[in-house]
């Protein structure tokens, strides 16, 4: 990483700690669901931005690291930082199982199957031989986790620094993931996967893994979403979700890590906009924002964010050529 | 020099206590407003509800034009939780630590209400007359900062066994029901209300929301020999239902809840010919009723809906239901007076005593006290005579 890239993330990081001490404590939840939402669009990026393989049922891995935290909260009194990893595991191994057949398929039928998943997983939260764990329909309610340490902070601006630290770390490991030889194979398989397989990349594996790591990161932001909302039920998670995921990572950028983070604070600010403007037709004025965002900034705001600054450092070069 | 008027001031406030004394505001309240705050489905699966947000919004509209509520003015602020109840909980803290509403009221839907039980009453802010019928929010001893509106679940299905055990002693009941908290609400009233006679219920059967249909349980309940049926199910499944018992000539006197009492949405389906006998119960005006065509009370009904909710659906019974729980809040913030504090609200809310909005049923009246968060428990039964239901026998419950 070179100097200048270094600078604005680290400002970024500054500002991010510095907001829970300046915002209200209802903010900074809305910040914290931010941030849980920009792990859960990094990992559906992996997926369909960097591996080109488009899933329309993401909020389905979402929902099982959710149950995973809860069950485990709930049911066997685990603390709330130890279901993490539960959760990103067991959503690994779903996310690779699910992977292993839908390599065989592509494109539209990948979405399809993808489709079918998330919108079978609330019906299945339903089901009353597993009602004895999820709580059928009433769902799960679980304690919010206090500061621990007696740190001088509430519980709200906790579970935001916890929740900043554990995005911090996936942000990291995605950057490192991606940008040596496995994201290289990664977009290889997405621009040309005969010419990729060719070269000697393992196809199979490398898209089964993706999925399985992408389902990963959804399900630790599952997790984390459930430990901040402190509820679960299958009404959460249902088909809209996968949706928003998705309108997310292309209004974010495809295949750029901070994409994520601009994506997350659209489905989580637009909506409440649009909400404001028409309580007649919330969703017909979120499709406005959507068209334009979409028409304005065809590579994501990622994208945009990218060409003004080049376009500014080539006015920068400009002005210093002697005249 | 400054310190005069500051004196004269202390002087008034100290020789006059009691006009002091008298306004007491919690936050969302003040002498020119009341800030009330509300979460309903107008997006997403269940928006058919949300009109139920604007009917409020529009009655509170009405009463602001007439001068407000001892003087002021109510700020209707309903947010879209689209049913979700991530979303709900946003809403909810929105509205309690941003726009600093005095209470809520009315936010609707069972999962939706669950997620933020916890909070409001942590945060000791009122989450008034919720619109859902679990029995769970009539408990004021863990949820005091919780009450219900509608009958709930539990009160409607002991109404219904007190009716068989008063006409049919030897009944052999046969039960369907949904096969989640909602479901198994109705059966616990239906068991408590038969007490020592539950013997009486021959075969009990449950199935799935995500079942396509219930027609090999309603074949299981013919054949357990049932005569009377108890049917705890949804819109789809209980047009299913009845419309399968009379096509395999199963003839039981037939009980329907509540939340499937719809002509349109259930009856119709069904085959009207083939819900003839259906028995269920009312607690409120039927807009459709022709006996209350010239009634006075749903006629400013209908004068309130083309004056301030011109394009609510007049046949939709979620507008008379709006209307009416509206109603019930402006008399707990007429009877709170200037002591508009969150706990005088609640404290109100449980101290109606013979109160009643005129589009219930007459007769129904509420009666809460500190230990009953329960408002409506009586309603009346009604049997459907192949056009439209028609009430009869006194009003049950308490």
């Amino acid at each position: 990483m070179t100097r200048r890239q270094l600078i604005p993330i680290a400002a970024l990081l500054l500002a991010a700690c510095a907001l829970p001490l300046v915002v209200s404590d209802y903010r900074v939840f809305q910040f914290n669901l931010v941030l849980v939402y920009a792990i859960a669009l990094l990992g559906l990026n992996l997926l369909t931005g960097y591996n080109g393989q488009i899933s329309l049922g993401h909020g389905a891995f979402y929902a099982i690291g959710a149950y995973c935290a809860a069950i485990l909260m709930d049911k066997y009194g685990v603390p709330y930082w130890a279901t993490l990893p539960v959760a990103g595991a067991v959503c690994l191994l779903a996310g690779f199982l699910f992977g292993l057949p839908a390599l065989r398929l592509e494109g539209l039928y990948l979405a399809l199957a993808t489709f079918a998943l998330g919108v079978s997983l609330p019906a299945l939260l339903k089901y009353h031989h597993l009602e004895r764990w999820t709580g059928g329909v009433q769902g799960i309610v679980i304690a919010k986790p206090d500061p621990p340490f007696g740190l001088p902070i509430n519980a709200d601006q906790w579970l935001y620094y916890f929740t900043l630290a554990v995005a911090i770390v996936m942000f990291l490991l995605a950057w490192n993931l991606l940008r040596g030889r496995v994201g290289r194979a990664l977009v290889a398989i997405r621009d040309n996967h005969i010419a990729t397989e060719a070269m000697g990349v393992n196809i199979a594996i490398y898209k089964s893994l993706a999925f399985g790591v992408s389902a990963m990161y959804t399900g630790v932001a599952g997790a984390l979403g459930a430990i901040a909302i402190q509820y679960v039920a299958p009404d959460s998670f249902n088909i809209f979700l996968s949706l928003v995921f998705l309108i997310g990572i292309v209004i974010g950028g495809l295949a750029s890590i901070s994409g994520a983070i601009y994506g997350a604070l659209f489905i989580q600010f637009v909506p409440n906009v649009a909400d404001e403007i028409s309580k007649a037709a919330p969703w017909a004025i979120f499709g406005i924002f959507l068209i334009g965002f979409v028409y304005l900034m065809p590579m994501g705001i990622a994208g945009a964010v990218r060409m003004a600054v080049a376009w500014l450092q080539r006015k920068a070069q400009n002005s210093r050529r002697p005249t | 020099m400054k310190l005069v008027p500051i004196a004269a001031l202390l002087a008034v406030a100290l020789a006059s206590p009691a006009a002091f004394a008298q306004k007491k505001y919690d936050p969302g309240a003040n002498d020119k407003e009341i800030r009330i705050g509300n979460t309903n489905p107008y997006s997403g699966p269940a928006s058919a509800y949300g009109t139920i947000g604007k009917a409020i919004g529009a009655y509170f509209k009405m009463v602001n034009e007439q001068g407000g509520i001892n003087g002021r003015q109510v700020v209707w602020m309903s947010y879209d939780d689209g049913y979700s109840p991530p979303k709900t909980v946003e809403m909810a803290r929105k509205l309690v630590e941003q726009d600093q509403v005095l209470m809520l009221f009315q936010t609707l839907g069972t999962p939706s209400n669950t997620a933020i039980h916890k909070y409001m009453n942590m945060k000791k802010v009122p989450q008034s007359f919720v619109a859902t019928g679990a029995t769970k929010w009539n408990d004021p001893r863990n949820f005091p900062w919780t009450i219900g509106w509608q009958p709930n679940y539990q009160t409607e299905g002991r109404i219904y066994a007190q009716h068989i055990l008063q006409n049919n002693p030897k009944a052999k009941i046969g039960i369907l029901y949904q096969n989640d908290d909602y479901g198994k609400d109705y059966l616990k009233g239906m068991k408590d209300g038969l007490g020592d006679k539950a013997g009486m219920i021959v075969k009990e059967v449950s199935y799935e929301v995500s079942d396509p249909t219930v027609d090999s349980q309603i074949v299981q309940l013919q054949a357990s020999g049932a005569d009377t049926f108890f049917n705890i199910t949804t819109p789809k499944f209980a047009a299913q239902a009845i419309r399968k018992a009379y096509d395999i000539g199963w003839k039981p006197t037939h009980y329907v809840n509540n939340v499937s009492a719809s002509i349109g949405s259930v009856l119709k389906p069904a085959g009207l010919e083939k819900s003839v006998g259906l028995i269920s119960t009312q607690y409120l005006k039927d807009p459709l009723d022709e006996q209350w065509k010239d009634d006075p009370s749903v006629k400013a009904w209908r004068d309130f809906m083309g004056k301030y909710y011109p394009d609510g659906n007049l046949a939709d019974a979620s507008n008379m239901y709006g209307y009416t729980v509206a109603q019930t809040l402006h008399q707990v913030l007429k009877q709170a007076g200037n002591n508009l504090t969150r706990d005088n609200v609640m404290k109100q809310a449980a101290a109606l005593k013979g109160y009643r909005a005129e589009t219930m049923l007459p007769g129904i009246r509420i009666n809460t006290d500190t230990g009953d968060y329960a408002p409506i428990e009586s309603v009346q039964l009604i049997r459907f005579d192949g056009q439209q239901w028609k009430r009869f026998g006194q009003i049950l419950g308490k």
